[in-house]
């Protein structure tokens, strides 16, 4: 059998990776988002932005392990989708948290370590999402993938939110933290070996 | 607020007849007590079931009972109640699961019936009490309460209880008792939540003595007309409405009175966050976030400003001269 050609694996892909904004949608429309719909939002957008990003992370350890080389071309949208669904979250904190108190905003962020950790995983996803054009890619060369290292900044850092949002550590945040320490293990592995 | 409470109970007069004399229903409340000792030796009972009690067997084996005789809000409020689903569906109970929904999704198979709580300590009548006899010789009260989560979302919901004033008094506590601690039922087999190590184990608050007997502290065993769902406390929790949620128990099988500010589990759990006295207090931020405004749910926007000891300012007195930010 043939394998189904590339742009059609890559629609796929895109499809089922917009699911759970489209299934918030509905849950709006249908008001369906439970006794706090604020936090059902801001919980399921932060979810899916961390769990993209353990995805995105995950991309490089598949492609060596199984030496699928072609899954590299699905890193940069599912990166995309980490940012897309980061953006979601970090408006529900905008309008939902804090409706639109920017003085507040600037405030949280200086002095509660929880949001200073958030805030930090979504500011280091910019860069990384602006320079994901080919353009950028060009320009950049080699300094392109220095940059986009800063996804491990990302990453630790919204993993460390999530732990300081709960009031008792155990369960997901956990889980999350721990996939994190493998994707990253494997990095620290390489460039152990590659010296 | 369709009555005026007590303005000041200063903690060592609480028995004193002064005190009980301002009382608005003396004859009614002193015909309680006189009852209450005439029963006393017959409710301390065991705590084995009593044959005559039915017992139950599965999820629905019990569905919420009808209560009556409960004089209607006798403490109100004009804000907008939260819905039977909504009180019943989201709130934390971690003897069922951190979730805000596992309460009500776990708490199914909770016998609350047969139901003894122990009320010891430095009292001169201790007792162990079948929950009727607890709560039947006092006046059911409507109390429609503000509850103001320490996660900052906040409900109002209509509970029917007694003043824990009037269980207090019957115990007669000694001098020597400055803390009232209470304790959550410790049972894993029916409480899922306590087989994973998210608190210590049972669950334990306090209040100071004179918070305790303050006239808006009340024992909850009702909710809308009926008896408490087991996933809001069933069968009987404390109700502070000018404290965070968590320091309000549920479930609870024992009231003692000690010397010592009692271990609370929160406290235990995460010191520097979670103060003894957790007065909502819109000054005194959460460390990881601010205490200033409020989710009133469902609604979308925390914009709802929280107020000082969450709106019942008469309570203010009882904490005259302490520096709120250390005592948080």
């Amino acid at each position: 059998m043939k394998a189904p050609p590339y742009a059609v694996l890559k629609g796929l892909t895109f499809t089922i990776a917009l699911v759970p904004a489209a299934r918030l949608a509905y849950r709006i429309y249908t008001n369906d988002l439970g006794v706090n719909p604020a936090e059902t939002l801001q919980l399921d957008t932060g979810g899916w932005a961390l769990k993209f990003l353990l995805i995105t992370l995950a991309i490089s350890p598949l492609r060596r392990l199984s030496g699928w080389n072609r899954i590299i071309q699905y890193r940069r949208m599912l990166g995309l989708f980490a940012f897309f669904y980061a953006c979601l979250h970090f408006l529900t904190y905008i309008v939902l948290d804090k409706y639109f108190a920017f003085g507040e905003m600037v405030a949280d962020v200086a002095k509660r370590p929880f949001i200073t950790a958030g805030f930090v995983a979504f500011v280091t996803m910019i860069p990384l999402a602006v320079t994901s054009t080919k353009g950028w890619i060009r320009r950049l060369g080699r300094r392109w993938q220095t940059l986009h290292r800063l996804i491990y900044v990302s990453g630790v850092a919204a993993a460390i939110h999530f732990i300081w949002k709960v009031k008792v550590v155990i369960g997901e945040p956990v889980y999350y933290a721990a996939a994190l320490g493998v994707l990253l293990g494997f990095r620290i592995v390489w460039h152990l070996r590659s010296r | 607020m369709l009555i005026k409470t007590a303005r000041v109970i200063p903690s060592r007069e609480i028995t004193d007849e002064p005190v009980y004399l301002r009382r608005r229903e003396f004859m009614r409340v002193a015909g309680g007590a006189a009852f209450a000792a005439a029963v006393a030796p017959l409710v301390a009972c065991a705590s084995e079931p009593s044959a005559a009690e039915p017992q139950a067997t599965g999820p629905f084996a019990k569905p919420q009972l009808p209560l009556a005789g409960y004089k209607e809000k006798a403490v109100a409020t004009d804000e907008t109640l939260n819905t039977f689903d909504q009180i019943t569906g989201y709130n934390n109970f971690y003897e069922f699961g951190t979730g805000k929904s596992d309460p009500k999704r776990y708490s199914g198979s909770l016998k609350t019936s047969p139901w003894t709580v122990k009320v010891d300590g430095l009292c001169n009548k201790p007792a162990d009490y079948h929950l009727d006899d607890l709560i039947k010789p006092i006046q059911l009260e409507e109390r429609i309460y503000r509850l103001r989560c320490v996660e900052a979302w906040s409900m109002v919901i209509p509970w029917i209880g007694v003043p824990l004033n009037e269980v207090i008094k019957r115990a007669e506590p000694t001098a020597k008792a400055a803390f009232v601690e209470f304790t959550t039922l410790l049972r894993p087999s029916e409480m899922p939540g306590q087989n994973t190590g998210s608190l210590d184990w049972p669950y334990v608050e306090g209040l100071r003595l004179d918070e305790a007997m303050h006239p808006l502290t009340i024992l909850a065993v009702g909710l809308y007309g009926k008896t408490l769902m087991p996933a809001n406390g069933a069968p009987i929790r404390l109700v502070v409405p000018w404290k965070y949620g968590f320091k309000s128990a549920k479930s609870i099988v024992r009231i003692r009175f000690v010397e010592k500010q009692p271990k609370t589990a929160w406290n235990l759990a995460t010191p520097s966050e979670y103060g003894f006295y957790s007065n909502v207090n819109p000054e005194v931020d959460h460390p990881r976030w601010s205490q200033k405004y409020e989710r009133r749910l469902p609604s979308f926007f925390q914009n709802h400003p929280t107020q000082m000891f969450n709106g019942y300012s008469e309570v203010a007195s009882l904490y005259a001269g302490m520096d709120l930010r250390r005592n948080y």
